[in-house]
């Protein structure tokens, strides 16, 4: 039988998710024996060159690059396990959501501290190439079907570690009490 | 201003539970209580100025800033948009070039939405400055709109005035009654001060066993045994007693006590004082929602000839000892405040939170004192039962709900207006009754009740089969049930809730934003599970009778017109939709930096 | 000695004072009753309604119902423990809690309950709200945002004449607490600190203080909500006497 095949990404998160996944230690090549990667920062493949068992989304999504990519996941992927708070609820990128989104962009690009110097032009970004920001920044299960969440700022390694065996052998996930954590 | 408020506050003893008739009298000096009026109040009253925000804000009516000159309350209530309402709403704000929840620029005229005004028979209406303005049309706004920018007095602006006694001088109110349909008991030919002269023969203890042989129940809508209320409370200990009439009518669609208050109002003070003697009182209160503040002259002239008549006061019709007298106490807009507790609480001058039970009323009311708090209506039949004997009434009704209802009945048929009729009638007589034969659903009990379809027409109004507080709403074909009817109904309790109760204050608006789901299309059959699992956590979980039933016009629609639901889900098989629309969630960000949004 | 009866929460034997809550006793007990609301000393609100209790079918809140003689209190049941679960949900899609932000994460009353019941993801969308922070006085921060409305502030925090602190302001899904400013600005710090003490959550913080627990050493990082209390009743039988 093939492996189950894993791929990973970073939509609006800060890699915390991914350190974590390092964060396994040694059991990573117990991790490389039993599953195969495909598009993942892990081993750096792009686009997905097959399809896949289990997608891991880390962060929420704020533009719309990271709803393209998260679509592509769901495409691609028969599972996706929301990996972390941002993936789950937007995390700290929505500390922005009660905010109008013309105040985010005037404060980031012209109001705010470091904008005063180097956007002497006062100019809001707006070049057809980069991606469109969304209104809110979404959790991932409100823009595309999830399967699972794995909580936690970042989620712990022993809780990923747990997911994926129980995930790859099929058996029933315990999560003890100290795994489950938001921050 | 100083002046002013110490001298409202002074007419009040300085009496911390009298708060609201100190804001209301503030209120209507200045026509809002400035963040300056709140810490005299505080002052004055020596509590913390937020313990004054905090009842100030609960309620709807009052403001602490300004609301225009002239300020109009139009009715949002579902019966008003069959009634033309959104046309209405539209023409005033062109007249007055503004949007309704703001004030024009020139801060003339305020435009506000409110709930339910208990005139569902004479829709689209309005409060104008405390003047309703029932039926309104395009034209009639524009000149209402034209007087106000001419600097006319809203009297001067009136119309005809209503049937009955609305025209009585002291009402002076364009309001018609619509009674269409009189029964044997509450408008039977009545002497005024019959039953007090009978009641001063008796016992308590026959007063309460009259009323307990007459079967009655509340008529409020909860159906609790009246004669077993009066007899706990007058068992309870406590030094005071109270008798509370309930004429908060806020549900949706009831208009009833509008009309008793109007032309029975004796009967009402008649039958607090039939309370008061059974068990013990002294002081009672007829807690009126402001949205009735016009009859509040007309009311007081009632209270005062019941005095002179010695029908109110000390040693009543010559019976030594007998003390009792009424006062009454306006409400500020808050629908919860028909929730017995919350009238308490309202009446001590607080939030209308609803209390947690026990201790009951009848055991801690008003003041912490053992208290009877009964409907309009309940109060206007013990009259009658302690004039004819409570054999007399039980006779008439069902097996388990004896005598008569008096019907609020509006929407979708050409006789809108009150019935009084005997328990048990069949829903399909009704409708014949009133030229609704033609009903797509009939919302029995207002929102908090429920929504019944064809297949029960044939079922009856009484408490062992459909209970009724009385507000009785015909949906016709025309009406897109959960658009028009099931939405309009969850906003009003969004709106409504006191914001205690967890899932009270948080669910019927996810809720609502679900059948929202469900209408923009983008609905899949597990939200109708979802719809139906959580609604049912509203009943199990809150503490009061609105939170308990605000989703049923929810869980009555899905158990009897599900087919409206399904049909709202476009492809069946679909076992996820999240509703997230790329093109929406970048509109804003790609006009804030000027660019075209490339899907 | 005030009159003892006996009754029993999910068929364990359990004896209380007379007229005292079912929430209390079921503490003196050992049994813990999910709760939010509820304040030792303070008047129950029973607003957060997390302790609900099936009595005779009912569902009471058993911080406001007093023990019967004989009653049958019925709590950790499926049904229940669902209900309080979507409340526990309900909290966090009406408010924003950015746990991993938050000064209180760790000793945080509601993130140890949705700890304790294990909460992935809420079943309900987040709202995210706007809510205003309050930080104008000079002893506390409010943080509206984390509010959960529970009233321990208002209930608790009183100046010595009896005047309240804070208080709710609005209603509906629009309330929030408030500080009353005039008070607030001569609180001692001692006040301050028991308002912050009041908070289950992070809405009530002191100023300049605050992360000064390492993660792993804080209340909830270990042990479960719940899972320290003592019995402190005895032997049943021999303290309930005729």
């Amino acid at each position: 039988m093939s492996k189950p095949v894993v791929a990973t990404t970073s939509l609006s998160g800060c890699f915390g998710c991914h350190m974590s996944l390092l964060d396994i230690d040694e059991r990573i090549l117990d991790l490389i024996d039993v599953v195969e990667f495909n598009k993942s920062p892990i081993d750096d493949i792009k686009e997905f060159t097959k399809q896949c068992d289990i997608g891991i989304i880390e962060g929420g999504c704020c533009n719309s690059e990271n709803v393209h990519v998260l679509k592509d996941f769901r495409k691609n992927c028969k599972i996706l396990i929301s990996l972390g708070e941002c993936a789950i609820m937007g995390g700290l990128p929505a500390l922005r959501n009660g905010i109008p989104i013309k105040e985010c962009l005037d404060e980031a690009y012209l109001n705010g501290p470091t904008a005063q110097i180097g956007n002497e032009e006062q100019i809001l970004p707006n070049d057809e190439e980069l991606p469109m920001i969304l209104d809110k920044v979404y959790p991932c299960h409100e823009v595309v079907k999830i399967d699972y969440y794995l909580p936690g700022c970042p989620p712990r390694a022993d809780l990923i570690w747990d997911a994926l065996v129980a995930l790859v052998t099929g058996n029933e996930l315990k999560l003890p009490y100290e795994v489950v954590k938001f921050d | 201003m100083r002046t002013i408020i110490n001298k409202i506050i002074e007419k009040f003893n300085r009496n911390e539970a009298r708060l609201m008739d100190i804001l209301l009298d503030v209120q209507a000096e200045f026509g809002l209580i400035s963040g300056d009026a709140v810490t005299l109040i505080a002052e004055g009253l020596n509590i913390s100025s937020v313990d004054v925000q905090q009842t100030i804000s609960f309620y709807h009516f009052f403001s602490q800033k300004s609301r225009g000159k002239y300020t109009i309350y139009l009715n949002d209530s579902a019966v008003a948009y069959m009634m033309g309402r959104a046309d209405i709403a539209r023409t005033f704000e062109e007249e007055c070039k503004c949007k309704f929840g703001s004030v024009t620029e020139d801060g003339q005229i305020g435009l506000f939405n409110t709930a339910c005004i208990g005139m569902n028979d004479q829709e689209p209406a309005a409060i104008i400055n405390g003047i309703v303005f029932p039926k309104l049309t395009e034209s009639c706004v524009k000149d209402i709109v034209n007087g106000m920018k001419e600097g006319k007095s809203v009297p001067e602006m009136m119309g005809e005035l209503g049937d009955g006694e609305n025209s009585n001088k002291l009402l002076n109110s364009m309001v018609n009654n619509n009674i269409m349909k009189t029964g044997s008991v509450l408008f039977s030919d009545y002497k005024n001060g019959t039953a007090i002269n009978k009641l001063v023969t008796m016992t308590p203890k026959e007063v309460i066993g009259e009323v307990k042989a007459s079967h009655i129940r509340g008529l409020g809508g909860a159906g609790f045994p009246t004669g077993m209320k009066w007899d706990f409370c007058s068992m309870a200990e406590g030094d005071e007693r109270f008798v509370l009439c309930n004429a908060d009518e806020g549900e949706p669609g009831t208009f009833k006590d509008r009309v008793i208050l109007t032309e029975l109002p004796n009967l009402i003070f008649e039958g607090m004082t039939i309370a008061a003697y059974a068990i013990g009182a002294k002081e009672g209160i007829l807690y009126l929602r402001q949205e009735y503040h016009y009859m509040k002259a007309y009311l007081e002239s009632v209270l005062d000839k019941l005095r002179e008549e010695n029908y109110l006061g000390k040693d009543i019709a010559g019976k030594i000892g007998f003390n009792f007298d009424i006062r009454i106490q306006f409400g500020a807009g808050a629908y919860v405040c028909g929730e017995e507790s919350a009238l308490i609480e309202s009446c001590e001058g607080k939030r209308g939170e609803p209390r947690n039970r026990p201790p009951f009323p009848v055991q801690k009311g008003y003041l912490q004192k053992p208290t009877v708090i009964n409907n309009v209506e309940t109060l206007c039949s013990v009259v009658k039962i302690i004039e004819n004997g409570g054999e007399w009434f039980s006779m008439m009704g069902t097996k388990e709900t004896a005598g008569t209802k008096l019907l609020s009945i509006s929407g979708d048929c050409k006789y809108p207006g009150v019935y009084e009729v005997e328990w048990g009638i069949r829903i399909r007589d009704m409708l014949e009754m009133v030229g609704g034969e033609e009903a797509y659903a009939v919302q029995v009990s207002g929102p908090s009740g429920i929504c019944i379809s064809k297949k029960d027409f044939k079922r009856t109004i009484c408490f062992e089969d459909l209970p009724s507080g009385g507000s009785i709403i015909i949906i016709g074909k025309e009406r897109n049930l959960i658009k028009d009817i099931v939405c309009n109904f969850m906003d009003f309790f969004i709106d409504e809730s006191c914001g205690s109760c967890v899932p009270c204050r948080s669910l019927p608006l996810i809720l609502k934003n679900k059948l929202q789901k469900l209408l923009d299309g983008n609905g899949v059959m597990s939200d109708l599970t979802d719809l139906e699992n959580w609604s049912k956590n509203m009943k199990a979980a809150n503490r009061c009778g609105l939170g308990q039933t605000a989703a049923n016009p929810i869980l009555s629609t899905l158990k009897n017109f599900r087919e409206d639901y399904e049909a709202l889900i476009k492809n069946k098989e679909k076992d996820f939709d999240t509703g997230f629309n790329l093109d929406a969630a970048v509109a804003a960000s790609c006009e804030a930096v000027g660019r075209n949004p490339q899907i | 000695m005030s009159e003892k009866i006996k009754f029993t929460i999910d068929g364990k034997e359990c004896i209380a004072k007379k007229g005292q809550y079912i929430l209390e006793a079921a503490l003196e007990n050992g049994i813990y009753i999910p709760f939010l609301c509820n304040m030792k000393g303070v008047k129950p609100a029973g607003s957060c309604r997390l302790c609900n209790v099936k009595i005779n079918g009912r569902n009471m809140t058993a911080c406001t119902t007093p023990v019967a003689a004989g009653m049958e209190v019925e709590s950790e049941i499926p049904e229940l423990q669902e209900l309080r679960l979507s409340i526990i949900e309900m909290l966090f899609v009406e408010g924003n809690h950015f746990c991993p932000s938050c000064e209180k994460s760790g000793n945080c009353e509601l993130q140890a309950l949705a700890y304790k019941f294990q909460m992935l993801v809420p079943r309900f969308p987040y709202e995210f709200p706007i809510k205003e922070v309050d930080a104008s006085s000079p002893k506390l921060y409010i943080d509206r945002n984390r509010c959960i409305k529970c009233k321990r502030c208002i209930r608790n925090i009183k100046d010595e004449n009896g005047k309240s602190y804070f208080a709710f302001y609005k209603r509906a899904h629009d309330v929030e607490i408030c500080l009353d400013k005039e008070l607030a600005a001569t609180m001692s710090d001692e006040l301050a600190q028991k308002a912050m003490d009041t908070c289950p959550v992070g809405a009530i913080l002191r100023k300049e203080k605050g992360f000064d627990q390492p993660i792993g050493t804080r209340k909830f990082d270990k042990q479960a909500i719940g899972t320290d209390i003592i019995s402190v009743v005895e032997n049943i039988n021999m303290e309930v006497k005729e």
